[in-house]
């Protein structure tokens, strides 16, 4: 590797080495500003967000932002929509990844007739514009009585995620087939086979197919759109979105103050497990 | 006694067997009744009417908004993802390097992608560029006197959209990153020895070797770019406005569905969104052969 090399040079070499710190960190400023101000304007006064708009400082801090936010709107606080975002998100984030990894391990590791036609149409899915089954499926969970439910946004979850579903047969591929054998040649039969050997090996592809079930659960805007019409079922996405409609009350603070609060979990999830994200997005293309 | 090619037919089925259920009932199910649909007048409420083309016929012919909404896209489409991915490329070459504190330029790139489809970045972004937001307060703290208005424009309006695409460039950054560190380190030295300049380094050495990573990124941010939805509809409040500026296809099509309940109509949109988003697939997949370059595998 070329490393050690680039180590010496640098050393030698100081102004490139600031001008790179400079160039990099110049971009990285402009890449989180908005965020900074987000979460600043989140602390000002309402009256004053846009007179101040470019300091990033505020003249005192209004910490009752967050508690006026809180209070929600339409007669429910926003610990329901905390709580509707995390039973959406929760199960449907369990049930995309138990499903996929059973589907993932018959696609990688067994011999079947039409295995090859299968994979093709799971991989079509991938590439399928959601918007040509938006209608048709609004129409089928709107005849059966799914409306004013999370069962629309959850129960298709159950049946495999296209993606997920790649990203884990891609992993098991790089597992040796010879650990399946041994462990049939002890007895074990397909299913202990995938429960004992294959599962604790897949934890990174698992892990990754979570994180992202999660972030497009809880950023998902469009469904809770189209099936969820009580305030009382709304998610934190939908709820936000209330908020902005709603804005003749130009409670600017309030909004900001939610706006963070929303963020606060999909930036913790980044940070905990940044690692899985970015190995995840630079093998599978996602996000 | 059962052969095990029986036995493992059996429970190939029963593995993939969630898949298979999903599948006919989410995808192959929905995407007859949606094809069904697209050549009947249906209001959610009455039963559908058999009309044939005539959605098809309205939608070429007599709806401007249509067209609009197409070329908006499109507008969207070409200015947003090459733009995009040239910033990405540039900071993955940036950040190609052994430093100090390179992780946590990575990572602090990479953030603004994880939360941007959130509804919260969008009110954010639409508070940014408003007419007292924070984009003007510093173009007047740099002298610039004159507010730009940038919902009032139509191409002002669009462009915000862009920028916020761009803004999130972080996966493809990664994918890029990752791809540079598969180029072997010797091609640049062995360049070096025969004195290449650093521009004919980068196009004789990494666009080509990068190539089938570019082509990669390009296919899947088309694809994305194409379905974009959220941010224009929360920017500009469900309408697309000013002047359909910010009318997306995607947005066209819901409020076709959901605000007039035209189901039909908006049916035969979606399937003219298949039939473009196919057809930009395959076009750039038969191009691909000009221009990436596959090495060819020896070892």
């Amino acid at each position: 590797m070329i490393e050690p090399n680039i180590e010496k040079k640098s050393k030698r070499l100081k102004p490139k080495k600031f001008l790179f710190h400079i160039v990099t960190s110049a971009i990285a400023l402009i890449m989180l500003y908005p965020v900074i101000w987000l979460i600043v304007s989140s602390f000002k006064e309402s009256s004053s967000i846009f007179v101040t708009a470019h300091s990033l400082i505020p003249e005192k801090f209004i910490w009752t932002n967050y508690a006026d936010g809180w209070k929600g709107i339409a007669g429910q606080s926003f610990g329901t929509f905390i709580k509707n975002s995390l039973i959406i998100v929760g199960l449907s984030t369990i049930g995309a990844v138990v499903s996929s990894s059973l589907i993932a391990y018959g696609f990688a590791r067994i011999q079947f007739k039409g295995k090859s036609f299968w994979f093709a149409c799971m991989m079509v899915t991938m590439m399928l514009p959601h918007e040509v089954l938006m209608i048709p499926q609004y129409i089928i969970f709107a005849k059966i009585g799914w409306i004013n439910s999370f069962k629309p946004i959850i129960v298709p979850q159950f049946f495999g995620h296209a993606f997920f579903i790649f990203l884990i047969v891609q992993f098991i591929r790089t597992i040796p087939v010879e650990l399946d054998e041994a462990a049939r040649i002890d007895g074990c039969g397909r299913f202990s086979i995938f429960f004992r050997i294959i599962l604790p090996l897949i934890t990174p592809a698992l892990a990754t197919s979570a994180i992202f079930s999660f972030y497009w659960k809880w950023e998902d805007l469009i469904n809770p759109v189209l099936y969820l019409n009580k305030a009382e079922l709304y998610p934190v996405s939908l709820a936000l979105k209330l908020f902005l409609d709603t804005e003749s009350a130009s409670n600017w603070g309030a909004m900001f103050a939610m706006s963070v609060v929303s963020l606060v979990p999909v930036i913790l999830v980044f940070f905990l497990f940044q690692k899985y994200i970015v190995e995840g997005i630079s093998t599978s293309g996602l996000k | 006694m059962k052969s095990r090619a029986f036995k493992d037919n059996l429970s190939g089925y029963a593995f993939i067997s969630p898949f298979i259920i999903g599948f006919t009932a989410f995808t192959v199910v929905p995407m007859l009744i949606s094809l069904y649909l697209s050549f009947t007048n249906y209001d959610l409420f009455t039963t559908p009417k058999w009309i044939g083309l005539a959605n098809y016929k309205e939608m070429f012919f007599g709806d401007e908004k249509f067209w609009k909404s197409l070329s908006v896209t499109f507008y969207y489409v070409l200015a947003g993802v090459p733009l995009r991915l040239m910033f990405a490329l540039f900071v993955a070459m940036l950040l190609n390097q052994s430093r100090k504190g390179i992780g946590i330029y990575r990572v602090l790139f990479y953030l603004p992608s994880i939360i941007g489809g959130s509804v919260a970045v969008a009110i954010m972004w639409r508070n940014i560029f408003g007419n007292d937001g924070v984009i003007n307060a510093l173009l007047f703290f740099m002298g610039i006197d004159k507010k730009i208005l940038w919902y009032q424009d139509p191409t002002s309006a669009l462009w915000t959209l862009i920028l916020l695409a761009v803004w999130q460039f972080g996966s493809s950054m990664l994918i890029f990153l990752a791809g540079l560190k598969n180029i072997p380190p010797t091609f640049y030295e062995a360049a070096s020895v025969d004195g290449a300049s650093a521009a004919h380094k980068f196009f004789k050495i990494t666009l080509p070797l990068l190539s089938p990573i570019i082509f990669f990124n390009l296919v899947m941010q088309t694809i994305s770019a194409f379905m974009t939805f959220t941010p224009a509809y929360i920017i500009s409040k469900g309408e697309g406005g000013p002047l359909d500026g910010t009318l997306l296809y995607p947005l066209y099509l819901f409020q076709k569905a959901f605000n007039f309940f035209q189901m039909g109509y908006a049916s035969a949109m979606a399937w003219v969104m298949l039939i473009i988003v196919g057809l930009t697939t395959l076009i750039l997949f038969k191009t691909s052969s000009l221009w990436v370059y596959y090495e060819s595998k020896e070892d």
